[in-house]
């Protein structure tokens, strides 16, 4: 358990205000220049120290992320762009540093763009938070009032500006290059990758992109040091993070916690436990709607961190926990979540466009227990088509869940879907692979 | 340079190179349906993904740029899965109406299906119904069958300029559409259907007219314009089904304006297939023989100086020459004119009526100064490079005229000889910029050569140049754009007016006699002449004539022409003339053979070898001194081009018809009053 001293983010609940002295009151804003005058190098050599990992979903070390930023402004400016885009289902823990830490973000805001050298700062904004918006919209004005940031930000002699962009409710809003393209004011699909955004990003100028709660914990480690914060958490899994767990728990909740928690504590001890108790769950779905599901077998013992998640083909996404009990009919869950993939899927790539609403049209009808037995295996190819073979991580987001549902689940599937394809499945040839390969990966083998 | 490994195979290659394009230089086919080279890389159909030693996914390899040591296998199964993966996701929503649809034959998705496609689909739902959406009276839309592969979304925005074409929607209802479903504003808009790679979008004109290979398919040159773009002509029998592109980086690139690629319909219709004689008002048939006949007489009772001819827009070089041979040597009068106007013009060097910079060059240009031309319309071709020039150079334009959307942005002069002439006097930001500019191109129209001060603004101009170094052996910075595709090959072959007052005396009603050869775009009073029309369609130049000849259009002979930058190309015979028509320059051998009891030239091997020497000999009447090099303040203005009536065969189709119809229509917003 997290003790009450390490915890970053104080006001999670409320319960101290979150106007600009209460902030400072929590330690906000203050030795904010002194930090700037230890110089760039230092806070990036910092932030790499502490091992701190993107907090929006893929785990990329922040301090070397922000090293790819050209070390010299050149002809085009740096931005930093702060992603509050954030849609993934079963996260909120955005919303609440909107609301109620909203100078730790742009205090980070202030560091981050000091580190790598940019003077003007985007917040993007998920459309729909239109309240939290206002919430930091005030709070970027009190800054402003109070030459927290602007002409001389802190004392600092750094001229920032922050701009707040809302979007207009597009999931997909939420990748990078996608945001940045929304911001440009085009349709937001993701852009190609190489160049990367650290060099050609918004408006063809470098630019970092950063989740908001990476961008938060940002000041907190610089004041209280990299050693504090490595020091919690598991190796090259350090620090705290907010987990959001929802679903089928007793008190749903935002809640702090080392990284390295194990899942049943976090269920257990903070959400008051399972709807019927630990042995009615079902599933637990680690990370947000797009990372594969873990069963009840595997949830019973598993760390909540990056690398222990991987390990069990998952991943720690958003830290976004969806807890799934038995009353709730599974296949219906992901193909409820398929759905909401094949909405959002932006259209760009062929294997997402296309395969996101294949996936989903199948779920649909296993869940009725309208497909054949076949399907099943069809479906695992046809996510396994998507996977990797798309511009940006959707295709992975829309196929990871039905493989985890596949995984886990595949009994239950066979045996509501029972219907047998009068095709007989006698030869086991793979159905994408031509036989005259077959034949020489057979050569191969015995040779 | 790089050197990496393609399916084992070291090769190297120039750094920012594609995967895609070390995999063919290495010669391996990378299937593809985004990619195009004309185009920005959109990398969205995940066709092309290949696999790279140590990444762990496959890469798309039109966008990745090669690096050093990379080794790409395009050939393994893990390739192969990957691919075929894709292929069955375009195929899931894409209907099985090969049958039905134009593209069959010559269809990307059709072809590689062939090597990436299963037999039979496991997509069990419902197949995706798209509306179709209305571009125009060239695009055929049949969307249900796109595969969004944006390429006509970056045409439209890249090279045409006209950002009417987008997708609207996401994911699976993404949607390609003009928005407002209106045709699309581009004289380029057709490029759209070469660029599709299915049959999403087909030609509306040639819409279940015939499949591809039954076509017999003849490379030739468009006469539409001076440019002289390089197109595929496709027969049927006798008819001209359609033109497409041929590639010529140096001309047209890839693409062609939609006249060149649909006033081919002009070419089976308004065709004179037989001599008419005019009698009472009324044409009436009358074959060769007597046709012959009437027009002897006609000459032996006229005197040589009360002959004049006019030679046309689409005349080619081989007529041209026995036209000039028949009036020197047969005929013995000196008019003959190839020019509409008396426009200025300076024979003693070539360089004086040619585009000097080359449309190549307009890509490495600095500074574009447009003189009474509106390229748009004149050149489409050109215009093209030039909106090239400008998204890569970011190149200034400038024009004395508001010439309205040039689909790049300029800067807009006073339309006065007084703004060139400060200019010249070195008074102007212009001049400044211009001895700035390392390749600046200034393109006189025939607007600027068409005024009482043409000769002092041109020679001014250049001179203006030489003193400042622009017009030198790497570069000239003084172009032309003529408006017709024969009138570089007519100077070469000095086809002017050795007094320069041919046209004056055709409208005094001087002459007895006039041969029109092709010429539609001249009109004057006429009184007592006795009007010679020899040409191929029925229009202004037969309506006034007495005795019409049936000629050949471009399609049906073999001729030279020279295109605005002085080289010669070839139009190929695709077709044959249609009827009782000749080919032109048989039916003046005939004429020379009927008068002075001999032919000019015993056959086209002998015409050709005299054009030759002749062109070489380069003997050239120069008018230039003719005119007045005096300056005389007025406007310059471009001359009125109706873009899809600009000549015979556009006027005679039915399709630029429509368009024209269409964008005038566009034009009117129901708020003018």
């Amino acid at each position: 358990m997290l003790e009450d001293k390490d915890r970053i983010f104080k006001n999670l609940y409320n319960d101290l205000g979150s106007d600009l002295d209460s902030a400072k009151k929590r330690g906000d804003w203050i030795n904010t220049k002194e930090i700037c005058n230890k110089g760039r190098d230092w806070i990036i050599e910092e932030v790499k120290k502490s091992e701190l990992r993107g907090r929006g979903g893929a785990g990329f070390p922040t301090g070397l992320k922000w090293s790819f930023a050209p070390k010299k402004v050149g002809a085009k400016p740096h931005y930093l762009v702060i992603n509050a885009d954030e849609s993934e289902p079963g996260t909120c823990k955005d919303r609440d540093i909107l609301r109620f830490e909203p100078h730790k973000l742009i205090e980070g805001c202030l560091i981050a763009s000091y580190a790598v050298n940019a003077h003007k700062c985007y917040i993007y904004l998920r459309g729909e938070y239109y309240n939290e918006g206002i919430k930091l919209q005030n709070a970027i004005d009190e800054a402003y009032k109070s030459n927290l940031i602007g002409k001389n930000s802190s004392g600092t002699g750094w001229e920032l500006d922050i701009y707040m962009h809302y979007g207009a409710g597009a999931y997909i809003c939420g990748e990078e290059t996608a945001l940045l393209e929304s911001i440009e004011g085009n349709k937001g699909q993701p852009r190609l990758k190489p160049p990367f955004p650290a060099l050609v990003g918004l408006y063809g100028c470098p630019t970092i992109i950063n989740n908001v709660e990476t961008i938060a914990v940002i000041p907190t480690i610089l004041k209280k040091g990299s050693k504090w914060f490595s020091s919690l958490g598991k190796p090259k899994n350090t620090g705290t993070k907010i987990f959001c767990i929802s679903g089928n728990v007793n008190s749903p909740c935002n809640v702090e916690e080392e990284m390295g928690i194990k899942l049943k504590d976090l269920i257990e001890k903070h959400a008051g436990g399972v709807v019927g108790g630990w042995d009615n769950l079902q599933a637990v779905i680690p990370g947000g709607s797009s990372m594969p599901m873990l069963s009840k077998e595997i949830s019973e013992n598993i760390t909540m961190d990056f690398d222990s998640l991987v390990e069990n083909n998952s991943g720690l996404g958003t830290a976004g926990i969806i807890v799934i009990n038995k009353d709730q009919d599974i296949i219906k869950c992901m193909a409820r979540i398929a759905r909401f993939y094949k909405h959002e899927s932006c259209g760009q790539c062929t294997p997402c466009r296309e395969g996101s609403g294949w996936m989903w049209r199948i779920l649909e009808r296993m869940a009725k227990g309208e497909a054949s037995k076949d399907e099943v295996n069809m479906l695992a190819d046809v996510t396994k088509q998507i996977e990797g073979h798309t511009i940006c991580a959707f295709g992975e987001g829309s196929a990871w869940p039905v493989q985890g549902l596949l995984r886990h689940f595949k009994k239950e599937i066979i045996e509501r879907n029972n219907f047998n394809p009068l095709v007989k499945n006698s030869k086991n040839i793979p159905y994408l692979i031509d036989q005259h390969i077959l034949e020489e990966d057979i050569k191969n083998v015995k040779s | 340079m790089l050197k990496v490994k393609v399916n084992d195979i070291d090769i190297e290659v120039e750094e920012g190179f594609t995967i895609l394009q070390a995999c063919e230089l290495a010669g391996f086919e990378i299937p593809r349906f985004c990619y195009h080279e004309k185009l920005s890389i959109a990398g969205n159909c995940r066709m092309c993904l290949v696999e790279i030693e140590k990444s762990k996914k496959p890469v798309a390899s039109c966008a990745m740029p090669v690096a050093e040591g990379m080794n790409i296998k395009t050939n393994t199964n893990f390739v192969e899965k990957a691919r075929k993966g894709v292929m069955e996701f375009l195929l899931a929503n894409h209907p099985l109406d090969c049958p039905v649809c134009d593209q069959g034959g010559e269809c990307d998705l059709q072809d590689q299906s062939m090597f990436y496609g299963i037999d039979k689909s496991r997509y069990k739902e419902n197949k995706r119904f798209v509306p179709e959406k209305y571009m125009g009276p060239l695009i055929k839309t049949q969307m249900t069958r796109c595969i969004h592969c944006t390429r006509c979304v970056r045409f439209a925005t890249e090279v045409a300029g006209v950002p009417e074409i987008g997708a609207i929607g996401r994911g699976e209802d993404m949607q390609i559409t003009t928005y407002l479903e209106k045709a699309m504003e581009s004289e380029l808009s057709a490029n759209v259907i070469d660029l599709c790679p299915v049959g999403a979008l087909t030609s509306k004109p040639y819409v279940f007219e015939a499949r591809p290979w039954e076509l017999k398919k003849t490379e030739t040159i468009d006469v539409m314009d001076s440019v002289g773009s390089n197109i595929r002509v496709d027969t049927y029998g006798w008819e001209v089904k359609r033109i497409l592109p041929k590639i010529n980086e140096d001309i047209n690139e890839e693409w062609i304006s939609d006249k060149t690629r649909y006033s081919c319909d002009g070419l089976k219709y308004q065709r004179l297939d037989t001599p008419y004689i005019k009698k009472e008002n009324n044409f009436k048939k009358v074959s060769w023989f007597e046709a012959f006949q009437i027009l002897k007489d006609k000459i032996n009772l006229t005197s040589p100086e009360k002959i004049a001819g006019l030679t046309g827009d689409l005349t080619n070089m081989e007529t041209l020459f026995a036209c000039k041979e028949l009036f020197n040597k047969v005929l013995k009068s000196k008019d003959l004119e190839s020019r509409e106007k008396n426009i200025y013009i300076n024979l003693s060097n070539r360089n004086n009526y040619l585009f000097n910079s080359e449309i190549k060059g307009i890509e490495k240009s600095d500074l574009i100064l447009l003189i009474g031309t509106n390229p748009r319309f004149e050149a489409t071709m050109l215009n093209a490079r030039i909106r090239k020039s400008f998204l890569k150079n970011n190149t200034e334009i400038f024009s004395l005229e508001d010439l309205g959307d040039l689909t790049y942005p300029y800067k807009i002069l006073t339309n006065t000889t007084e703004e060139v002439k400060k200019i010249i006097e070195n008074n102007s930001e212009i001049s400044k910029k211009i001895t700035k500019a390392k390749y600046p191109i200034i393109i006189f129209g025939e607007g600027a050569l068409d005024l009482n001060s043409s000769k002092y603004i041109f020679e001014g101009l250049k001179k203006f140049l030489i003193e400042n170094n622009k017009i030198n052996e790497d570069w000239n910075a003084i172009n032309i754009l003529p408006f017709n595709a024969s009138a570089v090959g007519s100077y070469d072959l000095n086809i002017v007016s050795k007094t320069n007052d041919t046209i004056e005396k055709i409208k005094n009603n001087f002459f007895e006699l006039i041969f029109l050869f092709g010429q539609d775009n001249f009109s004057f009073n006429k009184k007592n002449e006795f009007i010679v029309y020899i040409g191929s369609h029925g229009d202004k130049g037969a309506e006034m004539a007495d005795l019409v000849l049936p000629g050949a259009a471009f399609t049906e002979q073999d001729g030279y022409f020279t295109n605005l930058e002085g080289k010669l190309q070839m139009a190929f015979k695709a077709s044959y003339p249609p009827g009782e028509a000749k080919e032109d320059w048989v039916i003046i051998n005939e004429i020379s053979n009927l008068v002075g009891r001999e032919s000019l030239f015993k056959n086209k091997n002998e015409l050709l070898n005299a054009m030759n020497s002749y062109i070489n000999s380069n003997k050239k009447d120069d008018i230039s001194n003719l005119f007045k090099e005096e300056f005389v303040k007025e406007k310059i203005s471009t001359l009125p081009n109706d873009y899809y009536h600009s000549n015979v065969i556009a006027r005679a189709s039915k399709t630029m018809n429509e368009c024209r119809s269409i964008r005038t229509k566009l034009k009117k917003t129901g708020t003018e009053g």
